[in-house]
């Protein structure tokens, strides 16, 4: 048992710190920071500053112009990115689909859709759930239908992130009907622009727009955009579940939000006393932050482990679990901090060029909506329950 | 031990649920939160026609109600409707103090409020002051016969639409002392006040107010110089228990979406509500929600007791309202899924308000801490 890393993961972690230094504008972090509204361009230009240092694939092989990072680098750069509050990596392309591109597609969809990934041709969205299918992500019911060399697809797609920004979406859509739900469903990438397409915003609860519905009537795709084969699509899907095991938990950005949480108590006060010093906030600071230290542990021995990869499916259960919960657990702390300016929502203060007159303190602006959006983290990408099911089912045999 | 209300107040409370029932959309609700004044004219008016701001009045202050049952049946409805009318602002916070303190000219101003003619709204927190209730930096000194104010006030509900503000200052002592408090009545467009009005995310207005020189004669002065805090406390007592049982309303009109969410969904070829591991937590949502009314009924019952016996009960009330608020509005949103994340499915306005109401005169940390403070005075 060591707990230190290497000296080669801690050169590395110098190396990832000189780079956020030298390349992390404090505008663009002061904006992560107090969860204002990210532009396209911020999320497209993050990535081009990444890409041009070889550092934007981190997991991804040489051949494919990947970093080829181990976990544990994965990891620490994570950490140190969050804590320098840089903006996320969109994961639709680089994360979600390129590991199927590169396990299951052929070598001529490889050549032309990882180098647009990398070099930001390509926005990519996701789409699986449906309005019907979201739990149940096999009951989908979007149909494509061979027609000559295209496939003829109808139905629709719902909660697609970032959809108003795509060039592409690679979908789930039901080919066959025979057997079990999850026998007939086809992995296929759609372009975005292509007649019969529709997209229509979904407005959260806070008021903000990053998910969509997305419409499919008769949309044309030509059968050379089916990854691997016809009606297999699910276990192309689930390969995506098994593969990833990288920053599930969200630690770094947890990291991040804590690291907030505490900044703001120093500042706010109680009769000239810091709130930080209060003992019922202190005592709810502390036993998140002890949680956090243990997931930050088990993250990276599920990462440091040879053999995680047989169990990866109920391991990436535990800490989306673990991960989100105490993601909430942050914003629950920060909106107890910020006091009565929770209230005031003054949502064009989040978008660049705001001029009006501040209300409260710029760190409270961004608090009580990011607590209502992150609700939706134990939701998506398989709900908690859905995850306790399956931790139920692999692990206990249940 | 009798724990049904008395049949006029029953007749009331049917009286405001079925005008909410049929008339008090959320849609329109949320229109009106998104104009400047905040809520709807119109329906304010009609609440005054109905009798619902006089019920917040004593029979000598011009009202036909003012006990605190007529408090919590009143509000549990306008919580079940989600209703965004100044109740909290212009009649129990304003329209409380000008009963409590009021001289027979300033009581006039309460006929008003009942007509639904004047707006009010009670400038009292600070950008410094988080839930302490005594914490008042502003200050009020004497200038000529009156007094000129000074200072800043930090999210004043209702601040932006009020007639009249009633603004507290500090004529003496430190910062959060309760001795030293004034209340001054100040017409909203007096010179030197400064209005910044804004939506609140659970479709409320409020208002940043600056007080730069404003001077005001003494018959603005509302109850005895330096003496106001007593009235202070109990309105904000009031406050919290109209809260509190608005917190009711709301956690049960998201309890009920949900059930019936539950049995409707499907999922894997069932209502999702078969799976035990979600009717096990609908279950403790549905008891909750038992406790927290239960903590408003003996909030309601000792208010008029002893100043401790009625802080205790209303700390209690708002603390298990604050808890079990957040409770459901995360239990709700989290077993609809995605549905709920919408701006267009109504449970999530529910929830945003349950939560919110958390941030209203004390969240749970404070209130746990002022009941054991409270503890020892009773001790």
């Amino acid at each position: 048992m060591d707990l230190n890393f290497s000296p080669e993961d801690l050169a590395f972690q110098a190396e990832v710190r000189a780079f956020l230094k030298a390349e992390l504008s404090p505008a663009l972090a002061d904006k992560v920071r107090h969860n204002k509204t990210l532009t396209k361009d911020d999320m497209v230009g993050w990535h081009a500053t990444l890409n041009k240092r070889g550092w934007l694939a981190q997991d991804w092989p040489k051949q494919y112009g990947g970093a080829d990072w181990t976990p544990v680098q994965q990891q620490i750069f994570d950490d140190e990115a969050s804590m320098a509050n840089a903006p996320r990596i969109i994961p639709f392309g680089l994360k979600m689909l390129a590991p199927v591109l590169m396990k299951f597609g052929s070598e001529a969809q490889k050549a032309h859709y990882l180098p647009r990934i990398l070099d930001g041709t390509d926005w990519w969205c996701q789409g699986y759930s449906e309005p019907g299918a979201g739990s149940d992500l096999a009951s989908l019911k979007t149909r494509a239908v061979r027609d000559g060399d295209h496939y003829v697809i109808n139905g629709q797609k719902t909660w697609t992130t970032l959809a108003q920004y795509a060039d592409m979406i690679f979908c789930l859509v039901r080919t066959g009907t025979e057997g079990k739900p999850q026998e007939g469903i086809s992995f296929i990438l759609v372009d975005m622009k292509s007649p019969g397409i529709t997209v229509r915003p979904i407005i959260l609860l806070e008021g903000t727009h990053e998910v969509n519905e997305v419409f499919f009537d008769n949309v044309r795709v030509p059968a050379e955009n089916l990854i691997g084969e016809e009606n297999k699509g699910w276990t192309y899907a689930k390969y995506l579940l098994t593969h990833e095991r990288t920053n599930i938990a969200g630690v770094g950005a947890s990291k991040a939000a804590l690291a907030e949480v505490k900044r703001i108590a120093k500042a706010e006060t109680v009769r000239g006393v810091p709130l930080a010093d209060d003992p019922y906030f202190a005592a709810r600071v502390a036993q998140v932050e002890m949680e956090l230290d243990a997931l930050s542990t088990t993250n990276l021995r599920v990462l440091s482990s040879p053999d995680a990869a047989a169990s990866a499916g109920s391991i990436s259960s535990m800490l989306k679990i673990k991960g989100t919960e105490i993601r909430q657990a942050i914003n629950d702390l920060a909106r107890r901090a910020i006091g009565p300016y929770a209230m005031p929502f003054v949502s064009e203060a989040l978008e660049d060029g705001y001029n009006g007159e501040p209300v409260g303190p710029e760190y409270a602006l961004g608090v009580a909506p990011d607590y209502f959006n992150n609700r939706k983290i134990t939701i998506f990408g398989g709900s908690n329950e859905i995850q306790r099911g399956i931790i139920s089912k692999m692990v206990m045999g249940l | 031990m009798n724990f049904t209300h008395t049949e006029e107040r029953q007749l009331f409370k049917d009286s405001v649920a079925r005008f909410i029932a049929d008339t008090y959309t959320l849609d329109a609700r949320n229109k009106a939160a998104e104009t400047d004044l905040g809520f709807s004219a119109e329906k304010w008016a009609q609440f005054a026609e109905l009798g619902a701001i006089g019920a917040l009045f004593s029979e000598e202050d011009g009202g036909f109600g003012g006990a605190p049952f007529d408090v919590t049946v009143l509000f549990e409805e306008l919580g079940r409707g989600l209703v965004n009318e100044p109740f909290l602002a212009t009649a129990i916070l304003a329209g409380g103090l000008i009963a409590e303190l009021g001289n027979a000219e300033q009581k006039a101003i309460i006929e008003e409020v009942i007509a639904g003619t004047k707006q009010l709204a009670f400038a009292h927190g600070e950008p410094k002051s988080r839930y302490d209730a005594s914490h008042v930096e502003t200050t009020a000194k004497k200038s000529g016969d009156g007094y000129a104010l000074n200072g800043a006030k930090a999210v004043v509900l209702n601040g932006g639409a009020a007639d009249t503000l009633i603004v507290s200052a500090r004529s003496s002592g430190a910062a959060w002392d309760e001795d030293g408090l004034s209340l001054f009545l100040v017409p909203a467009d007096a010179a030197g006040v400064a209005r910044h009005s804004y939506p609140s995310i659970d479709g409320l207005h409020a208002a940043e107010i600056r007080l730069d020189n404003v001077t005001v004669g003494a018959d603005a002065l509302l109850g005895a110089e330096g003496k106001a805090w007593p009235a202070i406390e109990k309105v904000i007592a009031r406050a919290n228990l109209a809260l509190a049982s608005e917190a009711i309303g709301a956690m049960e009109v998201a309890r009920d979406m949900t059930i019936e969410y539950l049995k409707t969904r499907k999922q894997f070829g069932v209502v999702i509500g078969k799976f035990q591991a979600l009717q096990h937590r609908m279950a403790t949502v549905l008891l909750e929600i038992e406790q927290a009314r239960s903590s408003v009924i003996n909030a309601a019952g000792r208010f008029d007791g002893s100043r401790v016996e009625r802080e205790m009960a209303v700390s209690a009330a708002k603390t298990l309202a604050g808890k079990i608020g957040r409770l459901v509005a995360e239990e709700a949103i989290q077993m609809h899924g995605g549905i709920a994340m919408t701006w267009e499915y109504a449970v999530g306005h529910f929830a945003k308000r349950l939560v919110m109401i958390d941030h209203m005169f004390g969240d749970v940390d404070y209130h746990v801490a002022r009941y054991v403070a409270l503890s020892k005075e009773a001790a």
